[in-house]
């Protein structure tokens, strides 16, 4: 017992003071692509090494309209090997509440050489240059950690003076969302500061943390649980598979994402999302149970 | 023929004793070799090679091949650890009348595999002991999935009715307790029944495949170089392994080899991706037993592995390090020493949980003789990995069949032989340690050049067998390539898929509670199992 008690002194608190403080991601790390939306020449290479078609695009009639989809996304970076006009920073935090908020388009004219130019109508239109701060991801991006960190230092009270209780369910995941859900509960996430609880039983459960793709023999599953829980209640899609089937997409045994069974409150991309992504979402549901 | 020197003798053996019933011999790698042969000799050809030369059968699976050759294949790879070499039988199925004939009752390994390929493919099993469906729940419509004329995105109406018909089991006092697919803990799905009486289990059964997601047929239907990228995510914790035996796979089945210092990459990846999951064993076996703050110090240091691994590939799991030919990363200096720093910092931070965990006698009394694996079941059941090192069947393929940079460091394989709890997590701390040495030899031993061997299309009608030890255990790829830079078939093999049965006897006689940390002990992949 005494060894214990000296081991756990002399380690210290090692609990990261996230989401005061930004998010402790390496500066190498592979977070959310950004396109340079206005300078964008060509769509095609993107679209062709992308392996989940989170890059993709569609001619017609002169017009070629590009898209981007965070929540295919799995964050390999291969696009930007092909691509200069695809940045790929280390941000991490894009939960959003709406599905289509994940997405961003433009549309282009179509040249004759199967290239594009001259940007009709898009995220950057009459802004500056760069592209960054696209339609959709804006929104998510105004809920970046800093500003979430200030809300509730703001709200501190309100929000930390209430409890959260999660059930997580696996409808499908090859396991890697788990290894970071895993994650929140350890000494340097700790969720439980915030009054996060994973629960074993969604009857006592707030909100329902679902990874995916759902499968067709999980779906059933997947659906009983959701109905044994009391309302008010959140789901929250995790991971690319959760958010939209991912890399597996629909096919004979894969029902593609959590929302094509049960509604989704917020959906936190990632191939996994790392635990300040997960906490980040977590956080921007609670304000939800209002 | 190009062989290893040590299979020239097996080769000549087997050549004799079935002289004539062999059509064809040919190897694609001096490890590799293919034998073209009619179903009637599989029984004598395993009993052959099991007993004579103490293969083992790794790897059991279907093809369809009906297009080309009017036939369905079957493949029987056994791995000949003594002579670092793979045999592997094919034998044709005719379409006109699909069945095969069982091994199961000779080897046990085979029986989750063979009634795989019946749920997949519909080919009937022929004096198997327990013929029921296995990867397709009961219920499930007629289809095969992965026959050719199956549309991958074929849509199946919501899955309703039974899952699976379970034996009964009867007696005075005897009930049944049910657990999954949802489970209490953050852990995949599966169904967990188990028959006992009073305390003790007197059987348990698994219904597993809730999370079959058709990995193997939708690699049909990717460019190779997405095949990667879906091989990351067969299971999370294997990402890398997974990978790169998907990638070791093609290479051979193209003939290029990852250059000296992608290998020595790899093998640093392969053995950061043990060190974490094991690390997390370790503290979750403790944690099963009520030893939470064993746990809370795991995590810690696995939570140290992680964000190293994000410094070196930019990813915690290391996903998208994995590329055909070699790795994506180079490491500069910078990240060379985050990586020793990281060995320096961890080894006398185990020394430390070691010894907390030594010291609590308690611990160690749940642990020891608790869920055990005799190890004559063991090899019957061809467990492999740790499980099976605990339960003293020997093999590694990182010594036996080496990859990567294996052959250019130096370990030792630790191995034992009670088979319980204790000596599960035991192999897994005394791994760590090696992990340690051989990543300290990886940089000292660091080799210069490219990381990335040039592999631009894959010819149709290549076949080849890629393999890695991962850490749970090893890991098989096998592709058949076909026009279009595309693969026809890719076999998945996860160790999981061969483990789970042991399961089911370890925990015979323990107690219902003493499940979960059974359970977390093996700590296989549903996912790996289910694809």
């Amino acid at each position: 017992m005494f060894e214990i008690i000296r081991k756990s002194l002399n380690t210290g608190v090692v609990t990261t003071r996230y989401p005061t403080i930004p998010a402790e991601v390496s500066s190498r790390a592979r977070g959310r692509p950004e396109i340079d939306w206005a300078n964008w020449k060509d769509a095609r290479p993107a679209t062709a090494i992308c392996p989940t078609g989170a890059i993709s695009h569609q001619d017609s009639d002169g017009q070629r309209v590009a898209k981007l989809d965070l929540g295919k996304c799995v964050f390999c970076g291969l696009c930007a090997d092909v691509d200069k006009a695809i940045r790929i920073t280390n941000k991490c935090e894009f939960a959003t509440r709406r599905r289509d908020d994940l997405l961003t388009r433009a549309s282009y004219n179509l040249k004759p050489d199967g290239t594009h130019e001259r940007m009709v109508s898009g995220p950057a239109v009459g802004r500056d240059a760069t592209g960054a701060p696209a339609e959709g991801v804006a929104s998510a991006q105004r809920e970046s950690s800093e500003a979430l960190g200030e809300q509730i230092k703001e709200r501190a009270s309100k929000l930390l003076g209430r409890s959260l209780h999660i059930r997580e369910v696996d409808a499908g995941s090859c396991n890697g969302c788990e290894i970071e859900i895993v994650g929140l509960t350890n000494p340097i996430y700790d969720v439980e500061r915030f009054g996060i609880h994973f629960v074993a039983s969604p009857r006592h459960a707030d909100m329902l943390l679902v990874t995916g793709p759902v499968t067709r023999n999980m779906e059933l599953a997947l659906r009983k649980t959701y109905d044994a829980m009391p309302a008010p209640r959140l789901v929250v899609a995790v991971g690319a598979c959760g958010c939209s089937g991912g890399i597996f997409g629909v096919n004979y045994a894969s029902r593609g994402g959590i929302d094509a069974v049960i509604p989704v409150d917020l959906y936190i991309p990632g191939c996994p999302p790392n635990p300040h992504a997960l906490l980040h979402g977590i956080l921007m549901a609670m304000e939800r149970l209002k | 023929m190009n062989v290893l020197p040590s299979v020239i003798p097996i080769l000549a053996d087997v050549q004799q004793r079935f002289n004539g019933r062999i059509d064809a011999v040919r190897s694609t790698h001096p490890n590799e070799i293919y034998f073209h042969a009619q179903m009637d000799l599989v029984p004598g050809f395993s009993g052959h090679l099991y007993k004579k030369w103490n293969a083992r059968l790794v790897s059991v699976f279907g093809d369809d091949a009906r297009e080309k050759e009017n036939v369905f294949h079957l493949y029987y790879v056994y791995a000949l650890d003594a002579a670092h070499a793979f045999f592997i039988l094919r034998v044709p199925v005719p379409p006109e009348k699909p069945e095969f004939t069982s091994l199961t009752n000779a080897i046990p390994a085979a029986n989750w595999q063979e009634r795989e390929i019946q749920d997949l493919f519909g080919l009937k099993l022929v004096g198997h002991p327990n013929p029921r469906r296995c990867a397709l729940h009961d219920d499930w419509p007629e289809v095969y999935p992965l026959r050719k004329d199956f549309d991958l995105r074929t849509e199946l109406a919501p899955f309703q009715g039974e899952r699976h018909k379970f034996r009964t089991v009867e007696g005075e006092g005897v009930f049944q307790v049910a657990v999954g697919p949802v489970h209490a803990g953050i852990i995949e799905p599966g169904h967990f029944l188990f028959s006992v009486a009073g305390e003790p289990v007197l059987y348990l059964q698994l219904r597993l495949f809730y999370v079959h997601k058709g990995t193997e047929k939708l690699f049909e239907s990717l460019p190779v170089t997405h095949g990667v990228r879906l091989a990351e995510s067969i299971s999370g914790d294997s990402s890398f392994a997974h990978a790169t035996a998907f990638c070791h796979a093609v290479e051979r089945a193209v003939d290029v080899e990852a250059p000296l210092r992608a290998r020595a990459l790899r093998t640093a990846c392969l053995e950061l991706e043990r060190i974490y999951n094991h690390l997390a064993d370790i503290g979750a076996i403790c944690t099963d037993v009520a030893f939470v703050t064993a746990n809370m110090h795991a995590m810690r240091l696995k939570e140290r592995v992680l964000r190293v691994n994000e410094q070196l590939t930019g990813n915690r799991l290391l996903r998208g390090m994995a590329c055909l030919g070699g790795v994506r990363f180079d490491w500069d200096a910078e990240q060379l020493r985050a990586l020793a720093d990281l060995v320096n910092e961890l080894e006398p931070e185990l020394n430390s949980l070691v010894e907390l965990i030594r010291g609590s006698s308690s611990t160690r009394d749940r642990l020891e003789t608790t869920g055990v694996l005799r190890p004559e079941v063991a090899r019957d059941l061809g467990v492999v990995g740790i499980a099976g090192r605990a339960s003293g069947f020997d093999h590694d393929l990182r010594r036996d069949f080496p990859h990567a940079f294996y052959d250019q460091v130096q370990f030792t394989v630790p191995v034992f032989t009670e088979g319980d709890v204790q000596r599960r997590m035991a192999i897994r701390r005394e791994e760590i340690y090696q992990s340690f040495s051989i990543l300290r030899q990886v940089l000292e031993k660091f080799p210069s050049g490219q990381i990335r061997a040039k592999l631009d299309e894959v010819p149709p009608d290549r076949a080849a067998l890629g393999y890695v030890e991962g850490w749970r255990g090893e890991i098989f790829h096998w592709i058949r390539t076909a026009p279009g830079n595309r693969v026809g078939r890719c076999k998945v093999k996860d160790p999981s898929l061969q483990n789970w049965p042991a399961l089911s006897e370890a925990i015979l006689g323990n107690i219902v509670p003493d499940f979960p940390v059974v359970n977390k002990s093996f700590n296989l992949s549903y996912s790996g199992t289910d694809r």
